[in-house]
C-alpha cells in the first residue's frame, strides 16, 4: 500500500519518507522513545523498592541473604555476551557479512535461553521452599524473621519477572531477525528492525545490570 | 539510489556509522571486568568487613558505569543523534523528578512524625 513495488532497496522506503536514512533514523527514533516509557516503569519499580528499603532495611537483607548472588553473576555475564553479540551481527551486516550476522543472532537467542533456564531453576528452588511473594510466603517453612518479608519477594517476582517477560520477547523477536537474516533480506542498506531490536535487547541488558546488584547484593 | 544514499550518510556526519569490533570487543571486555569488580567488593564488604555503608553507593557507581558503556558503545548512543540523546536524558530526568519528589515526601513526613 505505502510502500513502493520497485525490488530495489528502496523498496522498503515508505512514501511518506524522503529515502531510506530518513525512514532508519525515524524508526530508531521511535525505538528511543518506547526505551523512554521502559526506562520509566522500571524506575518507578526501583522507586517503590527505594521507599520500602527505607522502611524495612533488615527485611530487605533478609530477603536478599536467600538469593545465590553466583547465579545473578552467572547471568549477568551471559546477558553482557549477548550483548556484544547481539551489537556485532549489526556490525557484520553493515559490512555484508551476512552469515556471521545470523551466527551472532542465535548467539543472541542462545544466551537468551540460557539465561531464563537459570531464572527458571531459581523460581522454582524459592517455591518449593515456600519463597512466594505477599501473604503467599510461607513464613513457618521459610524460617523468615520478618513477618513482612513476602514484601521483598513481591518486589523480586515483579521486577525479575517483568525482567524476564522482557528477555522472552526479546528472544522471540531476534529469532524472527534470524529467520529472516537467513533469507538474507538484510544487509548493508536494510538492517532497520535489526538495529530496533538490538536496542530494545541492550536495555533489558542494561535494566539486569542494576537488578543483579539491588537485589542479590545489596539487599 | 543506494550508492547516493549513503553518501548523504556520510556528508551529513551521522546515520550507518559503523562501529569497529574492536571496540565491541573492548567494551565487552570491561563490562565482564566491572561485573567481577562488583562481586569483589560484595565479599569485601560482606564476607570481610561484615556489613559497610559503602557497599550499595560502590555496588550502584559501577552499575551506573555499566550502564554508560551499554549506551555509547552496544546502543550507540556516542554516535547517535543529538535528538536521540535528549529523548534518552528526558527519561532520566523524569525519573529523577519521581525520585526527588518522593525522596522529599518521605524526609519531610520523617521530620513531622518522626516515623514514615
Amino acid at each position: 500500500m505505502s510502500t513502493s513495488s520497485s525490488h530495489t532497496h528502496d523498496s522498503h522506503v515508505a512514501h511518506h519518507f524522503r529515502d531510506a536514512n530518513h525512514q532508519f533514523e525515524s524508526a530508531k527514533q521511535g525505538i528511543w522513545l518506547f526505551m523512554v516509557t521502559e526506562i520509566l516503569m522500571f524506575g518507578g519499580l526501583f522507586v517503590g523498592y527505594a521507599i520500602f528499603h527505607a522502611l524495612y532495611p533488615k527485611m530487605f537483607a533478609e530477603g536478599a541473604s536467600h538469593l545465590n548472588w553466583k547465579l545473578g553473576f552467572v547471568n549477568t555475564l551471559v546477558l553482557i555476551f549477548s550483548s556484544y553479540t547481539m551489537a556485532m551481527s549489526i556490525h557484520h551486516l553493515q559490512k555484508n557479512e551476512k552469515s556471521q550476522a545470523v551466527t551472532k543472532l542465535w548467539l543472541t537467542v542462545g544466551c537468551g535461553v540460557i539465561f531464563m533456564c537459570i531464572k527458571a531453576f531459581e523460581y522454582t528452588g524459592k517455591f518449593q521452599h515456600g519463597f512466594l511473594p505477599g501473604r503467599l510466603l510461607d513464613v513457618v517453612h521459610t524460617g523468615a524473621e520478618s513477618a513482612n518479608l513476602g514484601m521483598y519477594y513481591g518486589f523480586y517476582y515483579c521486577m525479575t519477572g517483568l525482567h524476564g517477560l522482557h528477555v522472552l520477547i526479546g528472544m522471540g523477536l531476534i529469532v524472527w531477525l534470524a529467520l529472516r537474516a537467513q533469507k538474507g533480506e538484510f544487509g548493508e542498506d536494510y538492517f532497520t528492525p535489526v538495529e530496533g531490536v538490538g536496542i530494545f535487547w541492550h536495555i533489558v541488558d542494561l535494566i539486569w545490570i542494576f537488578l543483579f546488584p539491588l537485589l542479590y547484593l545489596v539487599g | 539510489m543506494a550508492a547516493n544514499n549513503h553518501s548523504e550518510h556520510q556528508s551529513a556526519g551521522h546515520g550507518h556509522h559503523i562501529i569497529p569490533a574492536e571496540i565491541y570487543k573492548k567494551v565487552a571486555l570491561a563490562l565482564f571486568v566491572l561485573t567481577l569488580l562488583t562481586v569483589g567488593f560484595h565479599y569485601l564488604f560482606h564476607s570481610v568487613m561484615h556489613g559497610s555503608v559503602l557497599a550499595a553507593p560502590v555496588a550502584f557507581l559501577i552499575a551506573a558505569v555499566k550502564a554508560s558503556l551499554v549506551l555509547m558503545f552496544f546502543m550507540g548512543l556516542k554516535y547517535d543523534s543529538v535528538d536521540n540523546r535528549i529523548i534518552f536524558a528526558l527519561g532520566f530526568f523524569f525519573l529523577f523528578v519521581l525520585i526527588f519528589f518522593s525522596a522529599l515526601d518521605i524526609w519531610t513526613r520523617v521530620a513531622v512524625t518522626s516515623t514514615l
